[in-house]
């Protein structure tokens, strides 16, 4: 018996409420999810069909198991509105990512050249709209990219436009949001990782001959890839299924899955569709969200 | 006692009152323990008793599994197999908050949130003693470590001598039966900590406590210990006095990680009373006084340390009275080490091998200094060899 | 010397740029909040109209009650229960369903809402569940309690687990050493974990939609349905209002997390 394990035992009693809590409220609900999924859409509240209904007894449990269908998800597969959406999503995820990693490299690189003290501030200054509300955020640029908005008037007052330019409901717009919100998740990750980072490495890379550009190839980039991948993946797995800023700012003609998630379930009603529109989303974030969990581990449990 | 400290022990009355040993039993007796982390075997059967107001050091390399036993004392780790007898009494399985034993901790561990007063209270306050005694052991172990004035600091506040002392006297408050240091001046630099050696070897007289002291730096071992336990891959190597240990090796391990020593593999050739005659390849034959326990023909290193080998331009004449049998050797010196207070010669033996001799700088002037190159005859005397098993 | 020339032009002006981008806009939001004119090309001077007409709107007033009631509920139970898990995963070593529960932990941080409000309100469907302030605090404090747990564990990791010991040595056991030293020494972490809870909450749109009932709306979905329709001052005024709120609680989180980092190692929030 170690120190540690003398400590274990209390400790593990305190896993017991956060555990039930959770297995109640994250866990559970996904075998409702699933469930749901496969089951009818009907007009009726809930609307679904069948209710699981277990006063009812064993065999209205196994009638409501027959009559569980993988049409929903025979549906997603048919129906263009869904294989585009899910192309989109990831596309545009794909792009955002890139984008936040290009334009987030250098600010947390510069981040971790300051002298210490300022260190400090700059940090704060990244986490503060980490911390100001999203969906604030997201309203203060539809304020600057609306039709008489601010961008527009300095651009005609310029002359560098003859007429407005339409800048919400595009692609443009939508990208500038992602970026915009997520950019302290791409650059606390990666400050992380560069501040920590011995300067002497680089000092001794440029005294054995390297010029600026390979020391930073050569040394600081792949010592920044831990870094670079949870940055990555904490940018890249929410914005797959984001909703709120393609709603605001991209046009409505292609949408992401979280909005036709959104869509099917506040205004088609169709929940059992949502519900599976879920599921597949939940796929397709599989593999990234067990890279990150992996990530999240090492980081929290051995490392420091 | 030099100091009569006034009343009771509270660490005593937590492990239940009569835990004094009875008069002449050791305090501690570590009986067949043994840890396995894994398949590795960190303490590997060390037995060994410790008088009370005994200095003991464990010294080792890094991983010789002397932090785990000190830890198997302290109650951070139990032992799978063995039992720890403090006062007659098996504590192998007692938690550390049952035990009257405390820790000096490496980095000291002071609570940073607490200040110095509060640090040095905190034993105190678990032992359920009143608020006034509390107060007055408090001033009692800040004046013992001289850190009066500095009761409301916080650590962060503090030097790292100031620290070490803080920790010292938390660890001393509860007037443990025994104090477990564990590398206690690794992080205080050279100059303070040779000074604090000193302290703590005043202090340990001065209570009359026990103290156990792990520790990777002989020299420090040496200075403050009464005897030394020698650890190598869990086992005990040797426990001795700090000069037997130097002077009387019982291994080659021990001859080369206790000091600087030259080594010469032969085999016993001729015996003349209490002298052997030992054939090395590297320097001819030398005459060895015989080990305390005869040995038999076969295989032997003679250890010489350096300071024993002496030098000199010419073959020494023999005086009067001294000893005829006296080891010679012709060489040349191949490379000079000038220390401060000795300058160690490296000499290229003509029979080939190397011998390292520790000359005294005794003269601020020496014109007696040898140089690169030059011939040298070194000789010693065959009670300044000893004889090890190969 | 050193420390001065590493820092080049390059870096600066990265880091100036990258700074204005994510502040400009919100600065630009406070302006026009005090714009006394209506529409938002024309500066109409100095005015607080729209804070006026805000405190007379009584929708908006309910969802600002109606999100603080939850912000504060949820970040509490989400503190509470944060706590314990990191105190499980840092001091548990090794335990049957450990990877579960860490996975379970760390999902949410980055798990598409729409998933986490769709499964949480089916799952308050087929407990025919009251839909409102309560099945809202219940979402809440399931997605904050993960981020207080990380930012707790993170803290529990980079303490000194021999002061723990030293604890234990001077006589206490486990759950005393835990409350006389390692509490003491993650409490501002502890408080940061709260106050990041209560800004999540406070911001939440998509789960609180997916997990509210009629006529108990939260400020997001009330801004959001405001905004759907168009800029409006109000919505500016109210966003300031919000980001006001937000920065005395960031002040407070870091004060909290300036007094942690003074007592040993630095704990940032997140």
């Amino acid at each position: 018996m170690s120190s540690r394990r003398i400590f274990a035992r209390p400790a593990r009693f305190a896993a017991i409420a956060p555990y039930v809590w959770m297995g109640l409220f994250f866990l559970v609900p996904f075998a409702f999810v699933l469930k749901i999924s496969l089951s009818q859409t009907a007009i009726a509240q809930p609307p679904y069909e069948p209710v699981f209904d277990l006063a009812a007894g064993w065999d209205a449990l196994k009638a409501a198991f027959a009559a569980l269908s993988i049409d929903n998800f025979k549906l997603l597969g048919s129906d263009d509105i869904y294989v585009f959406a899910y192309v989109r999503s990831l596309t545009v995820a794909v792009t955002a990512t890139a984008l936040l990693l290009l334009i987030g490299y250098p600010i947390a690189y510069g981040m971790a050249r300051l002298p210490k003290r300022w260190q400090a501030v700059a940090m704060v200054l990244v986490i503060v709209p980490f911390w100001t509300s999203f969906l604030i955020r997201i309203y203060a640029w539809i304020n600057i990219l609306q039709h008489d908005g601010l961008l527009n008037q300095i651009l005609l007052a310029l002359h560098l436009v003859s007429q407005p330019v339409v800048w919400l409901s595009t692609d443009t717009a939508m990208y500038l949001g992602i970026v915009y919100s997520y950019l302290p998740f791409m650059i606390l990750p990666l400050y992380a990782t560069l501040a920590k980072m011995e300067p002497v490495l680089e000092e001794a890379a440029s005294d054995l001959g390297a010029p600026p550009w390979q020391v930073f190839w050569l040394v600081t980039f792949p010592l920044s890839l831990p870094g670079v991948g949870a940055g990555v993946l904490l940018c890249f797995i929410p914005i797959v299924g984001e909703f709120v800023i393609p709603d605001l700012l991209a046009g409505s003609n292609s949408l992401m899955i979280g909005q036709t998630l959104w869509l099917e379930f506040f205004t088609n009603k169709d929940w059992p569709v949502a519900s599976a529109a879920a599921i597949v989303l939940l796929v397709v974030l599989l593999v990234p969200l067990l890279l990150y969990e992996r990530l999240q581990k090492r980081q929290l449990e051995q490392g420091r | 006692m030099a100091e009569e400290l006034p009343g009771t022990d509270v660490a005593a009355e937590a492990a239940g009152g009569d835990a004094y040993p009875a008069a002449g039993g050791p305090l501690l007796r570590i009986e067949g323990v043994a840890k396995a982390f894994g398949t590795f075997r960190a303490v590997d059967g060390v037995s060994l008793d410790i008088k009370a107001g005994e200095f003991f050091a464990l010294l080792g390399p890094s991983g010789c599994g002397k932090t785990t036993l000190l830890r198997m004392l302290a109650g951070f780790e139990a032992p799978d197999e063995g039992r720890i007898l403090l006062g007659g009494k098996d504590i192998a399985q007692a938690l550390p908050h049952e035990r009257p034993i405390n820790m000096m901790f490496q980095n000291y561990a002071l609570f940073p949130h607490l200040s110095v007063r509060d640090n040095i209270a905190f034993g105190l306050k678990r032992a359920g003693m009143a608020r006034a005694d509390i107060a007055t052991r408090v001033a009692e172990m800040v004046a013992l470590v001289k850190l009066e004035g500095l009761e409301k600091r916080k650590p962060d506040q503090l030097s790292g001598g100031q620290r070490q002392r803080v920790a010292l006297a938390r660890a001393l408050a509860r007037r443990p039966q025994l104090l477990l240091l564990d590398e206690p001046l690794a992080a205080l630099d050279k100059k303070l900590r040779e000074n604090t050696q000193g302290e703590l070897m005043e202090l340990q007289r001065r209570l009359g406590m026990t103290f156990i002291i792990v520790t990777h730096d002989q020299e420090e071992a040496m200075t403050m210990a009464s005897r030394i336990g020698v650890m190598k891959s869990g086992k005990l190597a040797q426990v001795a006095s700090p000069r037997e240990l130097y002077e009387a090796p019982r291994s080659r391990w021990i001859a080369e990680f206790v000091g600087d020593i030259n080594l010469f593999d032969g085999e016993s050739k001729l015996r003349d009373g209490h002298r052997l005659v030992i054939g090395t390849r590297d320097a001819g034959a030398l005459v060895v006084a015989e080990p305390r326990e005869p040995v038999g023909a076969g295989r032997f290193s003679v250890a010489i340390r350096p300071e024993k080998v002496k030098l000199s331009r010419r073959a020494p004449a023999s005086e009067a009275g001294r000893e005829t049998a006296i080891n010679t050797l012709d060489g040349v010196i191949a490379d000079i080490c000038y220390l401060g207070g000795t300058t160690t010669y490296k000499v290229k033996l003509d029979t080939g091998g190397m011998l390292q001799a520790s000359v005294a700088n005794s003269a601020r002037i020496d014109v007696d200094a040898y140089s690169l190159n030059q011939h040298v005859v070194a000789w010693f005397t065959p009670d300044d060899c000893v004889v090890l098993p190969s | 010397m050193r420390k001065v020339s590493r820092l080049s032009r390059f870096n600066i002006a990265s880091l100036a740029l990258g700074l204005a981008f994510l502040y400009l806009p919100i600065l630009i939001l406070v302006l026009y909040s005090f714009n006394a004119s209506r529409l938002v090309t024309v500066w109409g001077g100095w005015s607080l109209r729209w804070y006026r007409e805000l405190f007379n709107d009584r929708a908006m007033i309910e969802a600002v009650w109606m999100s603080l009631r939850v912000a504060v509920s949820s970040a509490t139970i989400a503190t509470l229960l944060g706590t314990l898990a990191a105190v499980a995963l840092s001091r548990g070593e090794r335990f049957r369903g450990r990877t579960l529960f860490s996975g379970m932990l760390y999902a949410p941080l980055v798990m598409p809402e729409v998933i986490t409000g769709l499964s949480l309100l089916l799952l308050f469907v087929a407990l025919n569940a009251e839909r409102g302030f309560w099945t809202v605090t219940i979402a809440h404090t399931t997605l904050t309690m993960c981020f207080v747990a990380v930012v707790v564990q993170s803290r529990l990791g980079s303490l000194d687990r021999s002061l723990e010991e030293a604890a234990m040595d001077l006589g206490c056991d486990p759950v005393r050493a835990f409350v006389a030293v390692t509490l003491p020494l993650i409490a501002p972490a502890i408080v940061a974990g709260w106050m990041l809870a209560f800004t999540l909450s406070l911001d939440d749109l998509v789960i609180a939609s997916f997990t509210t009932g009629p006529g108990s709306a939260t400020l997001p979905i009330r801004i959001y349905s405001e905004v759907r329709l168009g800029v409006k001052p109000e919505i500016n005024a109210i966003c300031t209002l919000v980001i006001a709120l937000i920065a005395v609680v960031i002040v407070i989180a870091s004060l909290a997390s300036k007094l942690s980092s003074s007592q040993g190692e630095s704990a940032a929030p997140l």
